[in-house]
């Protein structure tokens, strides 16, 4: 199990690496001259070339990049991600800042995504074909289709139109008011989750069916087992396996649909961060929030492989 | 053609669903390509005497804060949307379905450089990557194809490296290398028609994908820019607002549904037909491929 982990944690390392450089090679070897990026073409053109040089020099950005880059790794190693150009506030702080409450609606999401996936996945296969099957099934392609961020915008209207629902303009912690906390995460979380919980009662139907079909548990039944004690005893816990790898994967659209859909809440997350340094053409922030989402997107496959091993003992680690 | 139709009768029986989902899809597809002559006025033509209306008879699904006509908005709408997710679905799983023929029939050292740099790929969440690529290259109607098709270049390769891995072994395949073709020829006429079938599954799957993709874009305001017509654009404008037009909001979402309802039950349908095999599979396949 050791070697095991310690293989997998090198895999990572090597495609987090593999990421930092393509993020650099996007940010800085595509668009040419980053400070035309950042001041658009027209900016560009009516600042000074002394200007340019001394702001490129300011930024570290007139180094060869190789230089750039590897001193960017350095920087991240001894913990310092930079400063927005725009604004005072470091992107480590923009993290500590924002990240707690965007962290909070994907954990809450994904808990949604589970309690409210896999009992209708259960259902249906518990009576395939029946008319409970076949609502679970309908509105699980309803709910794939249905785009996160237009959800959110229905449901801000429809509080806005019913409770006088306003936009949270500041944060509020969790631990600085639990209350206020929730419904600024509640409606992010429960908009995202029913998307993923969609994807989860599809897989967990189909997985439990494929279960339900082998020799053990027709044993099961043969020996006289009740159904639903079948189904929750026997069949679930086979079943569950690709499920879990897919909430692995599931995570990667609460990342990036969490973007679009803190932006249609107004919740000042770390997504909307995001956008906002990317529409101000903001590098440093862009390049440093996007390999954050990089870094947790991987740890969390991670974890889903090693929970993936320690789950199933027919997977031997070496 | 009379085999297509009779074909084509079969398949609309087995799979009314996804027979419907493609009769909507192409009904989508009509609008967008007849938009001058559907939309009922100027998408881009501000009216400041008709600013907010809710849906009248003047127009159909009311108007936005300058006072362009929703519906002729809506309908022009498609035409981007459908236009962006066509080319950039097609131009990445090519380019990945071709990557992964290459590194399914090679193997060896090119094949394990390319899985890491496709895994590499697929360590960004889709929309991020997306926005990071826009960003750089610009927000054009180009831009935004080339960001969406990138991130579907694993998807294809992954899916059709393990088809190409398994037709290798097939005797015809071996008998092509043993008459002395080159591998390229091997490739082009030997596995790569045998990829067909997975490649349109494929492709219908991610339309739906590139739909969302570009809309949210358009959302957050790093999409196709304004005052080009796309549902993503459309929403962005509903919630400028304090009071935000309920039409403004419904609509060009309901647009997005549709589409991406009918795309992906044409595809289910699609799949269950050309690739039977691929069904449970599939979905643990496109999560990674991480249990090979």
């Amino acid at each position: 199990m050791r070697k095991y982990l310690a293989r997998r944690a090198i895999y990572a390392a090597v495609t987090l690496l593999g990421v930092s450089l393509s993020i650099f090679a996007i940010l800085r070897v595509l668009p040419g001259d980053p400070l035309v990026a950042i001041l658009g073409v027209e900016g560009h053109a009516q600042m000074k070339p002394a200007d340019r040089v001394r702001i490129m020099a300011d930024l570290g950005l007139s180094d060869p990049l190789p230089i750039q880059y590897v001193r960017w790794l350095g920087d991240i190693g001894a913990g310092k991600l930079g400063k927005s150009f725009f604004r005072g506030d470091t992107v480590a702080e923009l993290i500590r800042h924002r990240g707690p409450i965007s962290a909070e609606i994907g954990v809450l999401a994904l808990m949604v995504s589970w309690l409210v996936g896999l009992p209708v996945g259960i259902l249906s296969a518990f009576r395939p074909n029946s008319l409970p099957d076949g609502l679970a099934r309908a509105l699980s392609v309803l709910f794939i289709a249905i785009p996160g961020f237009w959800l959110g915008i229905l449901v801000v209207l429809a509080l806005l139109f019913w409770f006088g629902y306003k936009a949270p303009i500041i944060i509020v912690q969790l631990w600085q008011s639990p209350w206020q906390n929730f419904q600024i995460v509640a409606g992010p979380a429960v908009v995202l989750g029913l998307a993923q919980g969609a994807y989860i009662a599809r897989m967990s139907r189909s997985c439990l069916l494929e279960v339900i079909s082998e020799d053990f548990v027709r044993t099961a039944r043969a020996k006289g087992v009740r159904e639903w004690l079948v189904v929750m005893r026997h069949a679930l816990p086979n079943a569950l396996l690709p499920v879990i790898t897919i909430s692995g994967v599931l995570l990667g659209f609460v990342l990036g649909g969490s973007v679009a859909v803190e932006q249609a809440f107004g919740v000042p997350g770390l997504g909307r961060a995001l956008v906002t340094a990317v529409i101000e053409r903001d590098i440093i922030v862009v390049q440093n929030l996007v390999l954050f989402y990089a870094v947790i997107f991987v740890a969390v496959n991670v974890l889903v492989d090693l929970s993936y091993a320690w789950l199933d003992p027919r997977i031997r680690y070496g | 053609m009379k085999q297509l139709a009779l074909e084509l009768a079969r398949f609309s029986r087995r799979n009314t669903l996804s027979a419907l989902g493609g009769l909507i899809g192409l009904l989508i597809v009509f609008a967008a390509v007849a938009a001058p002559v559907l939309a009922p006025r100027d998408p881009l033509k501000a009216d400041f005497r008709r600013m907010n209306k809710p849906p009248d008879a003047q127009s159909l699904l009311g108007t936005d804060q300058v006072g362009r006509d929703t519906l002729s908005r809506v309908i022009y709408g498609a035409r981007t949307s459908l236009f962006v997710a066509f080319s950039a679905v097609i131009l990445g799983t090519t380019v990945g379905s071709l990557w992964g023929v290459a590194c399914g029939y090679l193997r060896g050292r090119f094949d394990l450089v390319s899985q890491r740099i496709m895994e590499i790929m697929q360590a960004f969440p889709d929309l991020i990557l997306a926005m990071a690529i826009s960003m750089a290259i610009g927000t054009g109607l180009p831009a935004v194809i080339f960001a969406i098709a990138i991130t579907r270049i694993p998807f294809g390769g992954r899916v059709i490296r393990s088809v190409a891995l398994s037709v290798r072994e097939m005797p015809y395949v071996e008998a092509g290398r043993a008459s002395g073709a080159t591998a390229l020829r091997v490739m082009a006429f030997h596995v790569l028609p045998q990829c067909i079938a997975p490649y349109l599954v494929l492709a219908t799957t991610h339309l739906g994908v590139a739909i969302v993709i570009e809309a949210a874009l358009g959302f957050l305001g790093v999409g196709v820019p304004p005052p080009t017509p796309t549902w993503g654009n459309m929403l962005a404008d509903s919630i400028t607002g304090l009071v935000p037009p309920w039409w403004l909001a419904f609509y060009p979402g309901l647009a997005i549904t549709v589409t991406v309802l009918a795309f992906n039950l044409l595809g289910d349908g699609i799949r269950d037909t050309l690739d039977p095999r691929l069904s449970p599979a599939f979905l643990r396949m496109m999560t990674g491929g991480r249990r090979a």
